[in-house]
């Protein structure tokens, strides 16, 4: 269980260090807090497929949400974070345990296409919110507060409170799936009906399981809205939940760690890529399906082959 | 048949147009094993899913402790105290051998809606699990991957989690298939013992264990049950011979 896990600590120390180290400038701040939120997304969205089986093709859709509760917030009034974020966590996991109470009564294409048409239509929800910028998206007014102060305006401690976020929710993770409740959803995962036999029905187990991890999604929502200010339709869209589909498969299936690896290689290359070159999209979609077929265990895989 | 632990009442199943239980009606006593055998085919597999909730019949009852099971699920009837191994083994092969019976020692020990405490660290549900795997032999390879046991060890692993579900009744589908010769010998060995201490419904395509260990035997040919009796009555049985030992006796 615990082989390569110096590798995502590696990276935790890393992103520690780097605002300290000379990586402080806006643009390298603002990316590394898009990767930091986007892996945190994608460990929840690992702990979906890796741990409980449940590949969501819609996992967007939750972030969005908590997004969408900050913007709307926002909008009348609300802005201390002891509001904002019961109510942000409180929508994605509502939203995730609704439409997962339906998808999760189907399983393979099914679950998939059940969740990706309910991601869609969360995204043309919030495309009809005119009062909140429909289309064109919503910009905050100001950013969540802590206990009345302005804190997420500080770059630097925005900076940790990701890295905070990030290694707890991989830690919220890891310790669901080592609990009793865990260990009912992997057995399930690998083999529904010997779970079955023995005596558990794995239904309430995985609907748990889906609104814990729209819960830690809408987390994420809360951190992406703050990071831009900005919130819009497209960030519910199915391609950001192909994308961190994409980074979940791209790190590993089996670590939830891999989560992390795949989330910050992804931003990285994305961002290198569009600095080289305007085209870069044609050589980043490529390069993506290589790496998925060359590294069959994921970037986890590298370091610690399974079974191993 | 107010003390039959299971009893079946006329139980039916079509595909399509084969009849795969035709009219099943069959009393497990408490105490007995009592063997199913039949030609491949017979229906004695899905006799099996029909009485653990894995198939539902067309027709008939399963009356498991003087209680109607035959509209529930699989798990519920797992809980009722029905546990059961798999004719194809079915294992969760990820886990070690020890986590696949802690996970069926879980089942029986208070809820699984817990999120914190380490399942692995359970001292409980782990000595539960030993307790299993020693009566099945397996104590030394607790902590191997079950992908990784030998076909024989899975089968005996199978056994250990029903064990650890601490059923009423054992529903064993051919525990001793693809088992070698040695492994036979042990798993034989293993039901021998098992035979004091729990009700067992044994499907077996070995006579020879199945005349060793049965205190009764039911003939299932075509999804009807041709006799049932005593192991000398069934041996005696012409219409068995007939139907069934005739190939298989010699
Ligand atoms: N799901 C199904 N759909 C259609 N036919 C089925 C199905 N399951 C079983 N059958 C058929 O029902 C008959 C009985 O099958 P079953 O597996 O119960 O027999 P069995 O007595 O266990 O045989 P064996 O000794 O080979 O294990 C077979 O002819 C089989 O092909
Ligand atoms: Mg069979």
């Amino acid at each position: 269980m615990m082989r390569g896990v110096w590798l995502p600590l590696l990276a935790l120390a890393a992103l520690a260090i780097a605002p300290l180290a000379g990586f402080s400038a806006s643009y390298e701040m603002t990316l590394m807090a898009r990767a930091m939120i986007l892996a945190m997304a994608a460990v929840s969205l690992s702990f979906l497929v890796g741990g409980a089986g449940l590949v969501s093709l819609g996992h967007a859709a939750s972030v969005g949400v908590g997004a969408y509760a900050v913007a709307i917030l926002d909008a009348n009034g609300f802005t201390d974070a002891a509001q904002v974020l019961p109510v942000a966590i409180g929508a994605a996991a509502i939203f995730a345990l609704l439409t997962g109470a339906i998808a999760i009564r189907t399983s393979g294409v099914h679950f998939i296409m059940i969740t990706l048409a309910f991601g869609q239509m969360a995204f043309f929800t919030a495309s009809s919110l005119s009062a909140y910028g429909g289309d064109d998206g919503y910009t905050l007014y100001s950013r969540t507060e802590v206990a009345g102060a302005r804190l997420l305006e500080n770059r630097l401690a925005f900076h940790y409170i990701c890295l905070g976020l990030l290694a707890a929710s991989w830690a919220v993770a890891s310790m669901l799936l080592a609990s009793r409740f865990g260990r009912v959803l992997r057995a399930a995962r690998e083999n529904a009906q010997r779970a079955e036999a023995v005596g558990f029905t794995p239904y309430p187990y995985r609907l748990v399981g889906y609104g814990i991890a729209g819960a830690m999604a809408g987390v994420a929502g809360v951190l992406l809205v703050n990071a831009t200010e900005f919130v819009s339709p497209a960030m519910l869209s199915w391609q950001r939940s192909g994308e961190l589909l994409f980074m979940v498969i791209l790190g590993g299936v089996g670590r939830l760690w891999g989560a992390i690896l795949g989330a910050l290689v992804f931003v990285g290359l994305e961002t290198w890529l569009a600095e080289l070159t305007p085209h870069w999209k044609m050589i980043f979609g490529p390069l993506l399906v290589v790496s998925v077929i060359a590294l069959r265990g994921g970037l986890a895989g590298l370091v610690a082959p399974r079974h191993g | 048949m107010a003390e039959s632990l299971l009893a079946l009442r006329d139980l039916r199943k079509h595909y399509g147009g084969l009849a795969v239980t035709d009219g099943v009606t069959l009393d497990v006593l408490p105490g007995e094993i009592h063997a199913i055998i039949g030609p491949n085919g017979a229906g004695k597999t899905t006799l099996i899913h029909e009485i653990t909730g894995v198939v539902a019949p067309d027709s008939g009852q399963v009356v498991f402790a003087g209680r109607d099971v035959t509209r529930l699920s699989l798990p519920r009837r797992a809980r009722a105290g029905l546990a059961r191994s798999f004719q194809i083994t079915s294992v969760v092969a990820g886990f070690s051998a020890l986590e696949n019976v802690a996970l069926a020692a879980q089942a029986r020990a208070g809820s699984s809606f817990r999120f914190f405490r380490p399942a692995a660290s359970e001292r409980a549900l782990n000595e539960a699990a030993m307790a299993a795997l020693s009566e099945v032999g397996l104590a030394d390879r607790a902590a191997v991957p079950a992908g990784a046991l030998s076909h024989g060890e899975k089968r005996a692993l199978e056994i250990a989690i029903a064990l650890a579900t601490q059923p009423r009744l054992l529903l064993l589908d051919e525990p001793l298939a693809g088992a070698g010769p040695e492994e036979t010998e042990r798993l034989i060995a293993l039901l021998t013992r098992l035979k004091a201490a729990y009700t067992i419904l044994l499907v077996e395509h070995d006579m020879q264990a199945v005349f060793a260990l049965a205190n009764r035997i039911s003939v299932l040919v075509y999804g009807r049950v041709i006799a049932t009796g005593t192991v000398a009555e069934i041996r005696a049985n012409a219409e068995v011979r007939a139907a069934y030992l005739g190939e298989d006796d010699a």
